[in-house]
């Protein structure tokens, strides 16, 4: 079931739209704000509340990968590994990462503290290389930095 | 028509078309996947790449897709080019690389269009080392299996589940090269079409599961054209056979019918066929109240020749689900004025009121390719998805023309699917429904309306009120009903072709007076309308048209002891009328007589019983609601002594001495000797060749060229290969010898083009792809409007419905699974049947204190039923609804007037 705000979120999109289902991934992302993923039980809430059926909700999450169809940690590293980030240092922020969370990409820590993800591009090639946490996007990045960032997210 | 150029020669081509479909229409070969027929093009698999020139001196050309490209005058193009071959080559290889080459094991292997187009392609070596993609599978249901390695992600099957046949519960999931086509997760398919998927899908990832479970490969099937007997709509069905069972139906393609398509009941349904129930042997009760024991088929003929032999007391009752030709043979047997036609009173001046509207005019009944060109459609009384489900595949096809017109105004061709769908949204073209319970189809119409059937029949007399002041106007109709028969009035009036739909599942006469009123005043204002009722039974038409008395009169005549001995022909007369009814009737008959294939109540009663041929080991000739002649060939041979209604028929006539039908050789004669005694079946001869009929000296082989024929199968019984049966009946040869060309199109046993192995071989049958059969498509329509109609109006218009104090109109529910009987025969059928139920309006629920899956007693023509209470808020105050057919339940006798006992007040 959806939260009373929850709903409230949604319906404020439904203005924008003269179909309710064209809210979908207003949706989906108003309930993977409020808990941190979408469930199989969040999709189903979302396709009653939308007058969909839960595949035709589940077609548009699973389309998008930042909709997290799977529980992620508490904080999502997404790390760039595209061609800027490459040739300044990316592998060198990679592994890094892995060392200091111990988890490689698609994984989350022990603690439930991150998850780490690739991302194609974070759209910020002048200032490469680049991570996003959450919503805060880091860069110019050394593997020192990186250690000093992280320790603002418990 | 307009002039294209490939690879130097010219052609005609109709520039309605794509190029792909251009390029099939002429017969020549150019491989694809998305694109489909009866769904247009969306480009999405790459694979139909041409290569396209600016003019006649352009030689650089460029690729482009022939199914995204129309049919301009003056292109020129070519499909031999290198690069263009080279593409087609790679894209299939690309396709392929995830593919898990498991044909061998695939239930699709041999008639799959994936593999017929990797050959086409020229992709004939194998170079991926790596690893493949794979998914876990979902549980779909009874009827589908799903194997999602073997997708090639055309988006076929989400195109016909969601766009062409209107479910909601498969998609597909993710993107890049690993998407997922399924449901949310396990689960039963719940759309009735889905059937189809197991043709649309181009591999083996939706295959057909009943055929899983006594798998053969189409190669290996004995196949004949055939007719569905699940309802009304005469569909046409190829049935396969080995070692003597029904393995599958697959759809016929027929032009005017059913297209590509079946609904899943007709598909799968097939099993009561092979079913344990199955009457093998003949059996007799040698005394009234003996056991009936089995017998040989000399020994029942000497026992009941004995019984009819110079008696004049001797009648027949015939059966709307056997053919034309047994019913005709029964009634031969018995005498004209001593065949009855073995349905309710009620059913029998329904189905004979439409006949008279039929023939009356001025509305002609369309088939169901017709219907999907309506443009203004009002339903009456059908719950269509579960009493004709393809006529409700067909609303939806036509409810979508006024997207036609959306795209025209964009200038979009209509085969640009994706693009007339975005243009179009939900946008429909005006479609009302009034039945007394919600309907799966609601959700494509403009209005739909819950009303008992009195009152739809008064919203129905209205509308032709409203349309011409000629027809009479009804008293006392609510503003409510009065503003919308203005409104359906007005839309159907500008339409055209607006289109009316009834039936008789609301047993309900006022319903079809309504309809032909609304017909005759849209003709008298100038449009040209269309009508169709929906009846209960494949043959429900055939059999009225036949003139038989009724189930009422031939009680009266054993009453009145006028007969003492009653033959009834493949019908359960317990499902016919009330039980206590039919139980008095047949132990009022001293002689008992009963052609079966399965055992049921009736068959109990009978102090003899035949064994008779199921659809699809004999022929027959079936009208369906359209009043279209269709016949059914034998696919497979019954174990003896079974044999065809007919036969027995004939058998037992020459035993009692009768020359009526001793010098009928064959099928053939029967069908000839119809024809001829009665002229209203005077064109059903003619619907197939006869048997003497041989293509270049040959007949038509039921069985593939590469039909294993010999196996060791029989040879714990005799090492010695059986005789090739002969087939005295048809011009169908038991054998993979014969003619290999195009058959005439009433007789094609599968379709199959070298290169094409899949279903996708229609392609070859038609004039043009997607359009009727070369030859004409199959069947006669035997009725048709008199040219000058001067139809008076129907003028008994009912009093409006009024709830009683615990009083109930008690209406029948229709499921596509459950109320027909036959299709309960199949394990997959009775799983998806609805258990016993009553279901109600949620406000007399309350007024009661009954809750929702509560247990209520419910009282109907004095006999106590308990029942699971189903709250549905669609339904009218007063009015109930039990699910039609299913055993124990009083279906025959409704609608009637029922209430609830005090134990559940």
């Amino acid at each position: 079931m959806l939260s009373e705000q929850e709903q409230r979120e949604i319906k404020a999109e439904f203005a924008h739209y003269p179909q309710k289902r064209a809210a979908c991934i207003e949706a989906l992302k108003v309930v993977q704000k409020h808990r941190g993923w979408v469930s199989d039980d969040g999709i189903k809430a979302i396709a009653d509340f939308l007058d969909m059926s839960p595949e035709e909700v589940d077609n548009v999450a699973t389309f998008y990968n930042l909709v997290f169809r799977k529980p992620v940690g508490r904080h999502v590293i997404l790390i760039c590994d595209s061609i800027s980030c490459w040739v300044t240092g990316y592998e060198q922020i990679k592994e890094h990462l892995f060392e200091r969370l111990g988890i490689a990409l698609g994984e989350t820590t022990k603690d439930n503290r991150f998850t780490l993800l690739p991302m194609a591009c974070l759209g910020a090639c002048d200032h490469a290389p680049v991570i996003m946490i959450d919503d805060d996007l880091y860069h110019d990045l050394t593997p020192e930095k990186i250690d000093q960032i992280l320790e603002n997210y418990e | 028509m307009v002039t294209i150029h490939i690879d130097g020669t010219s052609y005609q081509v109709d520039e309605q078309q794509n190029l792909l479909e251009a390029i099939l229409s002429l017969g020549l070969d150019l491989p694809y996947f998305c694109w489909h027929p009866a769904m247009g093009s969306v480009g999405a698999c790459r694979q139909c790449a041409i290569k396209i020139y600016k003019d006649e001196n352009d030689t650089q050309g460029k690729i482009t897709m022939a199914c995204m490209e129309p049919a301009k005058e003056g292109t020129y193009l070519s499909l031999n080019d290198a690069e263009a071959k080279e593409m087609r080559s790679h894209v299939i290889q690309w396709l392929m690389t995830n593919h898990p080459h498991d044909c061998p094991i695939c239930d699709e292997g041999g008639e799959c269009h994936l593999q017929d187009m990797t050959v086409m392609a020229g992709h004939a070596y194998r170079r991926h080392r790596y690893n493949k993609r794979t998914y876990r599978n979902q549980y779909l249901g009874p009827f589908i299996n799903h194997e999602m390695n073997r997708c090639i992600q055309c988006y076929r099957c989400v195109r016909y589940y969601r766009d062409y046949a209107g479910g909601d519960d498969l998609d597909a999931f993710a993107a890049h090269n690993h998407v997922y086509f399924g449901r949310h997760e396990d689960g039963v398919l719940q759309n009735e079409f889905s059937g189809n998927l197991v043709e649309v899908c181009p591999t083996g990832v939706f295959t057909d599961k009943t055929l899983k479970s006594h798998y053969t490969r189409k190669w290996d099937l004995t196949t004949a054209p055939s007719i569905c007997h699940h309802c009304s709509m005469g569909c046409n069905i190829i049935a396969g056979e080995r070692y003597g069972s029904l393995r599958r139906i697959y759809a016929r393609y027929n032009g005017k019918v059913n297209g590509y398509f079946i609904c899943d009941r007709g598909r799968f349904g097939y099993e009561f066929v092979n079913s344990d129930k199955r009457i093998q042997q003949p059996m007799l009760r040698k005394e009234r109240n003996a056991d009936p024991e089995p017998t040989d088929k000399q020994t029942i003929l000497r026992h009941i020749a004995e019984r009819i032999q110079n008696n004049d007391r001797v009648i027949g009752i015939g059966s709307p689900i056997a053919s034309l030709e047994s019913n005709f043979a029964l009634q031969q047997l018995v005498g004209e004025n001593r065949f009855y036609g073995g349905i309710s009173n009620s059913e029998d001046r329904l189905v004979k009121t439409v006949i008279n509207i039929l023939r009356q005019g001025p509305a002609r009944t369309p088939s169901l390719k017709e219907i999907e060109n309506a443009d203004a459609i009002l339903v009456l009384g059908e719950d269509l998805t579960n009493t004709a489900p393809m006529m409700a595949l067909s609303l939806r096809q036509a409810v979508r023309n006024i997207q036609k017109k959306i795209a025209q105004k964009l200038n979009i061709p209509y085969w640009q699917d994706a693009a007339v769908r975005e243009a179009a949204q939900e946008e429909y073209s005006p479609c009302y429904i009034a039945t007394p319970a919600g309907t799966k189809l609601d959700e494509v119409a403009r209005k739909s309306m819950r009303l008992a059937p009195v009152d739809i029949a008064r919203l129905g007399f209205a509308v032709a009120h409203r349309i011409s002041n000629d027809a009479p106007g009804v008293d006392n109709l609510s503003k409510e009903l009065a503003s919308l028969a203005a409104e359906i009035g007005e839309s159907l009036k500008g339409a055209e072709h607006p289109l009316i739909v009834t039936g008789t599942s609301c047993r309900n006469e006022n319903l079809l007076h309504a309809s032909a009123n609304i017909a005759a005043a849209l003709k008298n204002a100038g449009a040209q309308p269309s009508i169709s009722f929906t009846m209960h039974d494949a043959n429900s038409m055939g059999l009225a048209m036949m003139n038989a008395g009724t189930l009422a009169q031939a009680k009266h005549e054993v009453q009145e002891g006028n007969a003492d001995t009653v033959i009834i022909l493949e019908n359960d007369l317990y499902k016919r009328i009330d039980e206590d009814a039919a139980t008095e009737f047949l132990d009022q008959c001293q002689h008992l007589i009963v052609l079966d294939y399965l055992h049921n109540k009736t068959t109990s009663k009978a102090e003899a019983v035949l064994p008779v041929s199921a659809f699809s080991e004999t022929f027959g000739t079936l009208v369906n609601q359209e009043g279209r002649a269709q016949r059914f060939f034998e696919v497979h041979i019954p174990a003896e002594p079974v044999q065809a209604g007919w036969q027995w028929l004939k058998d037992l006539s020459t035993a009692a001495g009768k020359n009526a039908m001793s010098d009928w050789q064959n099928f053939h004669d029967f069908t000839r000797h119809l024809s001829n005694a009665m002229p209203q079946f005077k064109d059903i001869e003619a619907i197939s060749p006869p048997p003497g009929y041989r293509v270049a000296d040959q007949r038509i082989p039921r069985q593939s060229h590469r039909y294993s024929g010999r196996t060791a199968m029989h040879a714990h019984h005799n090492v010695h290969e059986k005789k090739t049966p002969q087939d005295k009946d048809s011009a169908f040869a038991f054998s993979m010898e014969g003619y290999r060309g195009q058959p005439p199109p009433s007789m094609i046993p599968l379709f199959w083009s070298p290169g094409w192995n899949s279903a996708q071989s229609i392609n070859k049958y038609q004039i043009e792809v997607g359009g009727g059969l070369h030859g004409g498509d199959p069947g006669k329509r035997l009725i048709e409007p008199q040219e000058k109609a001067d139809s008076p109006y129907f003028k008994n218009i009912p009093e409006p419905f009024e709830p009683g104090e615990n009083r109930w109109l008690t209406l029948p529910g229709y499921h596509i699974f459950g109320s027909e009987s036959l299709s309960m025969h199949t394990p997959g059928v009775a799983e998806r049947a609805p258990g016993p139920y009553l279901s109600i309006n949620d406000h007399d629920a309350a007024q009661l204190n009954i809750k929702d899956g509560a247990d209520a007693t419910y009282v109907v023509a004095d006999r106590p039923y308990t029942l699971a209470v189903k709250i549905n808020a669609s339904l009218p105050r007063g009015v109930v609804e039990l699910p039609a057919g299913l055993p124990g339940l009083p279906t025959a006798i409704l609608p009637a007037w029922g209430k609830f006992s005090e134990a559940s007040e």
